[in-house]
């Protein structure tokens, strides 16, 4: 399946996008913030909508949206009794104006289930580029910021009296989601975010209980998931986004069994 | 040089006066007992000898120098614990997040951290229980990591707020025992913050009550006394002791109790710091 041009480059986009989603999807667990992934990928499908209302490439309309959305999410602040109903409100509101755009460009259904269930074997080499270029921003952010981060995740009060800015620290980690959650809906759609972002690190942290394994295995099984369900999808012509929709799940019930086990 | 000294201090929360003209020193090494009702200001007072709460008025000294941010001589331990009562990760792993958790880039440990994370573990016994993951240890095992947690960094000053919440009253003595143990061993000042003063008695030194804005530092017997709390409390405080045990009454009902212990024991030791006091509305 190497021959074709669109495999190997199918193999590269889903192996750059299933390391950043397996390890910035670790945090997302880890922080409790699953929903404001999902409200993100929301908002990225109108602003790949909207770029494409506009003449832009999806890819710029979903980053420059997200990134927004986290930022402001970030400066919404830290408060988690608040934080689900002012994330809800920005995803529907997102949500409302991706509905208007589509409403004025409606040519354009293959687009939009692209965009919703993702296209990994239409990605060409300027695509597979801006991933790239993205994904290593965004870990080497993420690198930058990861000791604050896991400390103000585990004990953001003690963080915060050692210095740590908590505000700071967790709007550029959603910043950092946002293009991940970019790139993922690249790969298996905004409405499968989740599977790559959410189902490996869920698993991983199953698997085991050190910090450091959880956040390798993450990656891992993100990637292992990722290029298996390209080549199930290559031998079985089905959809790659449900292969890996299908392992993800399959990965996660399975750490379930193997936590139950060993506790 | 005190260990903490409030200078005048004032701190208004929300247009509301919550401490004024707050002046008093911890010395070093002593282990205050932090008493007030539900609402007394004892973890503003903490969290503004850390820097994190502006004032009005007046200044605070830690160790002899301004209240900031991450001082590095200062353990905390928070009231409210965070969410790792949830997680599936090792006790280790959280107390090892703290060392230098304020530094940007990746959580790498030397081996001189590692043998700092050790010895703050051994400190208070919790070798083994670190070994375990968070969500399957008890309250009190989980506060024992936190305890250890705040020895990072070895301070010279510990505020620990309200350590003895959701434990029984075996677990509350051990909890006492061994901060007074650390606080000798190590030279370290400890704000001990609590709902009931009978645990503490074995081990302050000197009680700090809070109430009514104000703050009063000295001994058990001056301190925990009618006339001093009618004042703290705005109402007519009668102190009854008996067998060395202390009750704090208006009119027949007991200002200060651990409801936590009496209705929950601890069977998981979540924090029931919301089931808190009846006697709120009446302070
Ligand atoms: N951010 C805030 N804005 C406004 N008011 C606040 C804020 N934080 C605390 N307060 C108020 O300050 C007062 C003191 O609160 P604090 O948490 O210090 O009390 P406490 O003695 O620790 O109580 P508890 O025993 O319940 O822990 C309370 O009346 C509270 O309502
Ligand atoms: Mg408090």
């Amino acid at each position: 399946m190497f021959d074709y041009d669109f495999m190997r480059a199918a193999f590269m986009a889903s192996g750059i996008v299933a390391v950043l989603a397996g390890l910035v999807g670790f945090f997302l667990v880890l922080r409790g913030q699953t929903f404001a992934g999902h409200a993100l990928s929301h908002v990225g499908f109108t602003g790949a909508t909207g770029a494409v209302l506009f003449g832009l490439p999806p890819l710029a309309g979903l980053v420059g949206f997200t990134v927004i959305a986290g930022l402001a999410m970030g400066a919404l602040g830290e408060r988690l009794s608040q934080r689900d109903v002012a994330i809800g409100m920005m995803l529907s509101l997102a949500l409302g104006l991706g509905l208007l755009f589509l409403h004025f460009y409606t040519s354009y259904a293959a687009q939009a289930a692209a965009l919703l269930f993702g296209n990994v074997l239409g990605v060409d080499d300027e695509a597979l580029a801006a991933l790239a270029i993205l994904a290593a921003l965004s870990l080497a952010a993420l690198g930058f910021i990861a000791r604050p981060l896991i400390f103000a995740s585990l004990q953001p009060e003690l963080a915060e009296a050692r210095g740590v800015d908590l505000r700071l620290v967790s709007t550029v980690f959603l910043m950092i989601v946002a293009i991940a959650v970019s790139e993922c809906a690249q790969i298996v759609g905004v409405l499968l975010v989740f599977t790559l972002m959410v189902g490996p690190a869920a698993a991983a942290l199953a698997f085991t209980r050190r910090l450091h394994a959880a956040i390798a295995l993450a990656a891992l099984l993100a990637l292992a998931e990722a290029w298996g369900g390209l080549t199930l999808a290559y031998y079985s012509d089905w959809p790659t986004s449900f292969w890996i929709t299908a392992l993800s799940g399959l990965v996660y019930f399975a750490s379930l069994v193997s936590a139950r086990r060993s506790a | 040089m005190s260990a903490l000294r409030f200078d005048q201090v004032a701190i208004k929360l929300g247009g509301r006066t919550i401490l004024s003209a707050a002046d008093f020193a911890v010395e070093d090494g002593e282990f205050v007992g932090v008493l007030g009702a539900n609402g007394a200001g004892k973890t503003t007072l903490m969290r503004a000898s850390l820097g994190l709460v502006p004032l009005a008025a007046g200044a605070i000294a830690v160790l002899g120098a301004p209240a900031t941010r991450g001082h590095a001589r200062v353990g905390y331990m928070p009231q409210n614990r965070g969410p790792i009562a949830g997680l599936r990760l090792t006790g280790y792993d959280m107390v090892a997040s703290g060392v230098k958790g304020a530094h940007w880039g990746l959580p790498r440990l030397d081996a001189a951290e590692r043998r700092e994370i050790d010895w703050a573990l051994d400190m208070v016994d919790a070798r083994k229980i670190a070994g375990r993951s968070l969500n399957e240890i008890s309250g009190g095992e989980r506060q024992r990591l936190l305890l250890s947690q705040a020895l990072i960094g070895r301070p010279k000053l510990l505020l620990l707020d309200e350590p003895l919440i959701s434990l029984d009253p075996a677990h509350q003595k051990n909890v006492v025992d061994t901060v007074k143990r650390l606080s000798e061993e190590l030279k370290i000042a400890v704000l001990f913050s609590a709902h009931e003063i009978n645990p503490l008695l074995s081990a302050i030194d000197r009680v700090l009550y809070l109430g009514a804005g104000k703050a009063v530092l000295g001994a058990v017997d001056e301190v925990i006394a009618g006339p001093t709390l009618s004042r703290l409390y705005g109402a007519e405080i009668e102190v009854l002791r008996v067998g060395g045990r202390i009750f704090v009454m208006s009119g027949d009902v007991e200002m200060e109790r651990d409801s936590h212990r009496h209705e929950h024991g601890d069977a998981h030791g979540h924090d029931h710091q919301d089931h808190a006091h009846a006697d709120e509305s009446r302070a």
